[in-house]
Formats: structure tokens, C-alpha cells, sequence
């Protein structure tokens, strides 16, 4: 449990784009309307599922891999302050700016000064989910700046005036139809004729991008690691417009979480493993580029980081919930989560989607918001996110400490107590006690009038009525297995020392006489 | 052995014959069966919801109705109750500061199995149609739920305990480790999304042409049966623990119109 919280000298939730603007099962009702989504979003996630299991499935230390990525992520954590200023000096001795984010807010005015103090109207963009998260672009227009995705897939999502709904995949739930029409209509220049070929496609993108690319001053870049020893930027994708973009311009602004630190060079070597095979499911990805400072003649003059707190200090101060600031954002949870399948990403609100986001999201913001809340309630829990993490983040655990703060934020603070707070308190009294269940169990009969002559049970009125939406509930039995035991099988109290042989033909018997009496 | 059984709420409430199927195995084996009486829930419903304080007084029973000398093990037909016994119980008690609780939870945690892995990993069952009997003479598939699969680790012993039972035919589910979307009060709380796995999850247990489906956990079936019921499809659900203890003699009685298995059993 946190023991900041409310102390004022220490660092504010995050804001930004972590806030949904509904609850999760509004939003997701919603998408679930939406048959093209899911159509999409089901064959997208199944690709991407079994091209990963089969790359992972070819290293035999896998799990060491893992166990090695997790270990040197909670080294992090609990040195992050010693780290940020070993990486903070070796980056500006070698020439680089770094400036301290404590909020969205701050951040983006950082860059908005950055960019204004260079003269230019205009920059490129590598595709970064730390912007995404503060909202860089929209802030950048109202600024008067615009600011160009170059990934194919933001491209898509910028040009559509719509949000990214994967972290991996921005535009998942688009297909290739969707997306010639998208080009056609906001894409200068675009060729009438053009066809929803993926490769004709792409070729429109590369020769829009290219202008791009030749004329920008200004780059603004996320990171995938910093390392603290030389005070090095790594940044992985897969198309090589981030290589552009991090080598042509002549100033790079680079916008990055905190908890993005590896302590030295050796470390990458397991992430550089981990990432691209979680994520795009390859073996390794086609582009990966590290800078240090700045070298004469070489790349950007002028090399600026934004440092961003965000709410990862309050995420920190979660005993339980830190380990979420391990994620590596490489998308494997919300590729094997059948929540996110059906839903999509939108659903989620923030930035962060799927498992990861249902716990990071609340994290970072606090989950007093009301639509935040509902964000650790959007999961089965059935551990397939926990699985395919490569940094072995124990999401379904994070989900139920999550639920417990925010029923707990919630106690006594409310005028009537909820439907879920009636129930659970009476299920508390009546399930913890034998005795207590034994008498509970003696109205199974009423149920069972409940259910009528069909033995269904098909409407339940209050929060129990989502289970009859879609499913019935088979009419409870004659009695309880507690009833039968105490009277037929062992006599009354705790079990009893009937011969094995004798107690085999009681229970047979006893077992048909019971499906008789329950009329099956 | 004297094995205590754990009915589970839901069995002992709702399912009363996978308990009694799951007595009839052990005798059977030739083993003394121990009911407990203390004993309610595991509290699992409670701690997924949030509810950790209310979850105390329910964990705090289950430890005190299984912290006794008694019996060698215990087990229950359910893997999402062992896996909270197991993983949920000593973070409750630790949620509440009881170290004794916690210790107590932790001891009855490590002597508490799942069916299957009683009887292969302790009691040595590898043949149910020649050790205890079983003799099933259906089209079944099988749906692993997620708890078994990915917190208790069974693998494939309840499958492999399925294909040796007598005259079973079983027929691969598609997409088998999917959630089946009950997820406890998930199923409520988000009603839609869960319908929605659900949908998926029958769509692929109505494809395989069984007359019903089977699992571990009376929960994971409860929901699948109850979405089958509602689409009006024969299709039922049975727990595993009624066709292993489905014998030619007393055979377990299954509802609906019954496709029985055409081919020879899949042994």
C-alpha cells in the first residue's frame, strides 16, 4: 500500500490522455456494437499471437530471459533516483540537455519552447507513446505547430483524426479499405486511383513521408531505453523512419518516462531479446538506434530530453502496483486478452490499453476518477496477460490490489452503500461459517420454485441480472452436499470413519437416488 | 490415506453430485473421505472483487475448518478454489496483519490439491477406466479453465484422465485455453464483454458435434452450461469428477438428447 498519498511535497498523479471519459463497461458496450472492429481486432490479435508463441518457442531460455528482464527492471525501481543522475551527467558531458517533467502540463510545454526557440513551425514525429500519454500533438497545434507522425500506422490514425487503439498497432482496428479511403481524403496529393493494395499503400505513405523527412528541422522522438552508464537513447521500431527522423533533423527532442532506465549497455542485450519477439513477434526488429550526446558531423547539433514523472513517483510509491512501471510497452498482454479482443483499445480511455493499461492507468492517475475505476474491473482474470508478459509483470494480482484500494477509497464515503457492498457483506457473514452456509443452503428449495417446471432459472433482478442477459441458471438440487453428507452418507458431524468399502456402494447408490430426485 | 474433501460453495450449494462423484472416486481407491464441517468458501469471490476486509472472516474459517491433524490432504473438485486456497489465502492474512493466519493458511495451502493432480501426482491414477472403473460412453469435449491451466499448472492430467475412461470419445475443443469470460463477478460487472466470450466459447464447444462438455470447475461450467441453456442447444455440461466416477454399473445420468460416442474410444 502507498503511505504517500496526500503528503504535498511529493510528485502529483499524472494527467494527460490517462483519463477515460467513461466508464469501461459504457465504453465497451459500445465497441462491442461495432462487428467490423471485432472482426478486425480478432484476426489482427490471433496473427500477431501465434507469430509470437512460435519465436518464443525457439529460444530454450525463454523463461530465464524473462526472470533476467524482470530482475533488472526491479534493480531499477529501487535505485531510480541514483540512476536518473548517473544517466542525467553522462548525458549532458557528452553534449545532450536534459529537462525535468513533473507533469503532461510541464512536459509539453518544454517542447513547445524547445521547438519555438529553433524558429520552426513544422516537426517530425517517431512514433512514441510517452507523447501519446501527454498529448503532445494536440498541445503542439493549439501552439501553432504542427506535428507529423511518420510510423505508417499513426500516420493512418493522425490523418483520421482519430486515436490510436493498440500500443504496438495504432490502427488494429482498421482495415486496408478503411485506410485507402482515409488516404484519399486527407492525404495532399494523394492519387485518385489509388487501390486498397497494402504494398500500393505503403507507397503513397513513403512518398508523402519523404517530403517530410528532407524538409524538418525539428524531430520529436520517444525512447525505448536510456542507458545510465554511457547515457545512451535506444530507440527500436521496424519501418526506419524513426532512423530518419533521429538522424536528419537538426535538433531531436526526445519525451521519456522515467522508468525507462537500464543501468548499463550488457542490459540490453536481454531486452533487445525480449522486446521484439513480445511484440511484433521477430527475432529481432529491422532498426535499432542508439545516440549518445552530440558528435561533430554527425546527426542532430542540438539533443534535448524531457525527463517524465507523470505519476510514475506515485506509481513507485505503490508497494504492490510498482512493478507495473517494468512494462517495456511491447503490447504481448493485450494481444493474448480476450477482453481486449472484443473491446479494442478505445474502450480503455487512456493511452495505455489492455491488461497493462488497466493497471497502469489507474496508477499513474490514482483511481479516485470515476471512470478510472472501472479500469481494474475490466479483466476475467484469467492470467493469460501474466503468461506472455516478457517481464513476467504479474497483472491479474495488480488487478485485484487495484479493485481492493478503490473499494477501500470508497468505504463510508458513500450515502447508501452499493448493491456489491449489501451483497458482500452478507456473503462474508453467510460464507464464513459452516453453520451459517448449512443454513443458507436449507432455501435451496425456494429456488428451485424460482425456477419452475423447466429447471431454469432466466431472470435476476439488481447487478445479478447481467449474468441472465445472456445465460440461465439451473435450478438448485433437492438438498445440499452438506445435507446429504450429515444424514446419509458419514453421519452428522466432521466426516466420519466408515470402511472405504463400505462407503463406495452407500455413495454409488446414493448418487442415483439423487438424480432421481432431482428429476434428471 | 484419510483425504478431507473441500465441497466448494458452489458444489456443495449447487452441484452436490460432482461432490458425491468425487467421494465415490476416492472410496473407490480405497481411501477415507473426511467432510470437514467448518468449512464454506474459499473467499475467492470476496478478494477478486475487492473485498479483502470481508474476505478475512471468510479465509480465517476455511484455515481453521482445514488447519487440523485429521487428514493427510485435501482436495476439491475445483482449480480456481485451490489456487485462491494456495495463492490468495496467505496474502489475505497478510492484508490484515495475522502472521499466525498467515502461516496456518500457507500449511493448509501446501496439503490442499485439485482433483486431478490428487489423483495422478499422489494417488497414482494414469488409467481411470482400469483403476477406478470410469466407463462414459458419450461425445465430450473438454474445456480447461483458466485457473487449473495457468495457477495451479495442471497441464494435461484432466485430459489425460478423460481419455481413459471407458467408451469416452473426446473431441478437441478449438481455441481451448480461451477464458470462458465468467471471471466471477466480472460476469455482472461486465456483463456485456463477458457474454461476448461466452459466445465464442459455445460457438467452438457446438462445433465439435459433442453432447457436452466437461471441465474442472463447477464455475467455468455453470456459465458455459448456462449460455448453452439459453441458446437452446442440447449441449450440457458435466464435471469431470461425474464422468470418472460414471461407472456401466451406475452410470452418471446426463440431461438432454444424448449423442453417444460413434467410433471407438480415443485411448
Amino acid at each position: 500500500m502507498s503511505t504517500f498519498l496526500g503528503m504535498p511535497s511529493l510528485p502529483v498523479f499524472g494527467t494527460g490522455n490517462l483519463h477515460a471519459a467513461e466508464s469501461f463497461p459504457t465504453a465497451a458496450h459500445r465497441e462491442l456494437g461495432n462487428a467490423q472492429l471485432r472482426a478486425n481486432l480478432g484476426h489482427a490479435t490471433h496473427t500477431i499471437r501465434d507469430k509470437r508463441l512460435q519465436v518464443v518457442s525457439e529460444l530454450p531460455d525463454w523463461e530465464q530471459l524473462r526472470d533476467a528482464g524482470s530482475a533488472i527492471k526491479e534493480s531499477v525501481m529501487a535505485r531510480l533516483p541514483e540512476l536518473l543522475e548517473q544517466f542525467e551527467q553522462n548525458f549532458t558531458a557528452r553534449g545532450g540537455v536534459i529537462h525535468w517533467a513533473r507533469d503532461a502540463g510541464e512536459a509539453n510545454d518544454i517542447v513547445a519552447g524547445l521547438i519555438r526557440d529553433t524558429g520552426e513551425t513544422e516537426v517530425v514525429k517517431v512514433k512514441s507513446m510517452a507523447t501519446q500519454e501527454i498529448g503532445l500533438n494536440e498541445y503542439l497545434e493549439e501552439q501553432g505547430i504542427t506535428a507529423f507522425e511518420t510510423d505508417l500506422a499513426e500516420l493512418i490514425v493522425q490523418l483520421d483524426h482519430d486515436k490510436p487503439s493498440h500500443i504496438l498497432v495504432p490502427a488494429i482496428h482498421k482495415n486496408r479499405t478503411e485506410i485507402r479511403d482515409i488516404f484519399l481524403r486527407e492525404m495532399p496529393g494523394a492519387d485518385p486511383a489509388l487501390t486498397d493494395n497494402p504494398a500500393v499503400l505503403a507507397m503513397a505513405a513513403r512518398a508523402h513521408l519523404r517530403r517530410k523527412f528532407l524538409t524538418a528541422k525539428v524531430a520529436v522522438s520517444g525512447a525505448n531505453f536510456a542507458l545510465a552508464d554511457s547515457g545512451t537513447l535506444a530507440v527500436v521500431e521496424s519501418e526506419g523512419n524513426g532512423r530518419m527522423c533521429l538522424t536528419l533533423p537538426e535538433t531531436l527532442i526526445t519525451v521519456m518516462g522515467v522508468e525507462k532506465l537500464l543501468p548499463t549497455w550488457q542490459d540490453l542485450e536481454v531486452f533487445m531479446q525480449l522486446l521484439p519477439r513480445s511484440s511484433t513477434g521477430e527475432r529481432m526488429n529491422p532498426y535499432t538506434s542508439l545516440w549518445t550526446g552530440v558528435t561533430d558531423g554527425d546527426g542532430p547539433r542540438n539533443v534535448h530530453l524531457v525527463l517524465l514523472d507523470n505519476g510514475r513517483s506515485a506509481a513507485l510509491a505503490d508497494e504492490m502496483g510498482r512493478s507495473a512501471l517494468h512494462c517495456i510497452r511491447c503490447s504481448a498482454c493485450m494481444n493474448v486478452c480476450p477482453v481486449y479482443e472484443r473491446t479494442g483499445g478505445h474502450a480503455y480511455g487512456s493511452t495505455y490499453p489492455g491488461p497493462i493499461g488497466a493497471i497502469l492507468s489507474p496508477l499513474l492517475t490514482g483511481i479516485e476518477s470515476e471512470e478510472n475505476s472501472s479500469l481494474p474491473y475490466a479483466s476475467s482474470l484469467c492470467g493469460a496477460c501474466y503468461d506472455a508478459c516478457p517481464v513476467k509483470i504479474n497483472i491479474p494480482d495488480i488487478l485485484v490490489h487495484l479493485r481492493s484500494v478503490d473499494v477501500d477509497s470508497k468505504r463510508g464515503k458513500k450515502k447508501l452503500p452499493s448493491q456489491m457492498d449489501v451483497g458482500m457483506k452478507a456473503a462474508s457473514w453467510a460464507l464464513s461459517s459452516g453453520k451459517r452456509l448449512g443454513l443458507v443452503e436449507k432455501g435451496l428449495p425456494l429456488g428451485r420454485l424460482a425456477a419452475g417446471p423447466d429447471h431454469k432459472i432466466t431472470k435476476l433482478p439488481g447487478i445479478a441480472a447481467g449474468w441472465t442477459q445472456s445465460r440461465d441458471i439451473p435450478a438448485p438440487p433437492q438438498k445440499s452436499f452438506r445435507d446429504w453428507w450429515a444424514k446419509e452418507h458419514h453421519g452428522p458431524e466432521t466426516g466420519g470413519t466408515n470402511a472405504p468399502a463400505r462407503g463406495t456402494a452407500r455413495a454409488d447408490a446414493h448418487l442415483n437416488a439423487q438424480d432421481k430426485e432431482d428429476g434428471a | 490415506m484419510r483425504i478431507a474433501l473441500f465441497a466448494t460453495c458452489i458444489v456443495d450449494a449447487m452441484y452436490p453430485r460432482t461432490a458425491q462423484a468425487t467421494v465415490s472416486i476416492l472410496e473407490r481407491l480405497g481411501h477415507e473421505v473426511v467432510f470437514p464441517s467448518g468449512q464454506a468458501c474459499c473467499g475467492q469471490m470476496h478478494v477478486n472483487s475487492g473485498y479483502l476486509k470481508e474476505a478475512v472472516p471468510v479465509v480465517a474459517n476455511h484455515v481453521h475448518a482445514f488447519d487440523t491433524k485429521d487428514y493427510d490432504v485435501a482436495v476439491a473438485p475445483s482449480g480456481s478454489c485451490v489456487a485462491s486456497v494456495k495463492h490468495q489465502h496467505p496474502m489475505v492474512a497478510r492484508s490484515c496483519g495475522d502472521t499466525a493466519l498467515e502461516a496456518r493458511a500457507a500449511a493448509v495451502g501446501a496439503r490442499t490439491y485439485e482433483l486431478s493432480e490428487l489423483l495422478v501426482d499422489v494417488l497414482g491414477v494414469t488409467d481411470a477406466g482400469a483403476q477406478l472403473g470410469s466407463y462414459f460412453p458419450h461425445r465430450v469435449t473438454y474445456h480447461p479453465s483458466c485457473h487449473g491451466m495457468r495457477l495451479l499448472r495442471l497441464g494435461d492430467r484432466q485430459a489425460r484422465l478423460l481419455r481413459s475412461v471407458h467408451g469416452i470419445e473426446l473431441a478437441e475443443l478449438p481455441e481451448a485455453d480461451q477464458c470462458c469470460g465468467f471471471g466471477g463477478t466480472f460476469s455482472m460487472k461486465n456483463a456485456d464483454v463477458s457474454s461476448a466470450m461466452l459466445e465464442d466459447k459455445t460457438a467452438n464447444i457446438r462445433s465439435t458435434g459433442a453432447a457436452l462438455c466437461t471441465g474442472g470447475d463447477a464455475s467455468c461450467l455453470m456459465h458455459i452450461g448456462g449460455g448453452l441453456s439459453r441458446q437452446g442447444s442440447d449441449v450440457t455440461t458435466l464435471h469431470l469428477a461425474e464422468i470418472l466416477a460414471s461407472t456401466a454399473e451406475a452410470p452418471a445420468s446426463v440431461t438432454g438428447e444424448i449423442r453417444v460416442a460413434t467410433g471407438k474410444a480415443t485411448r
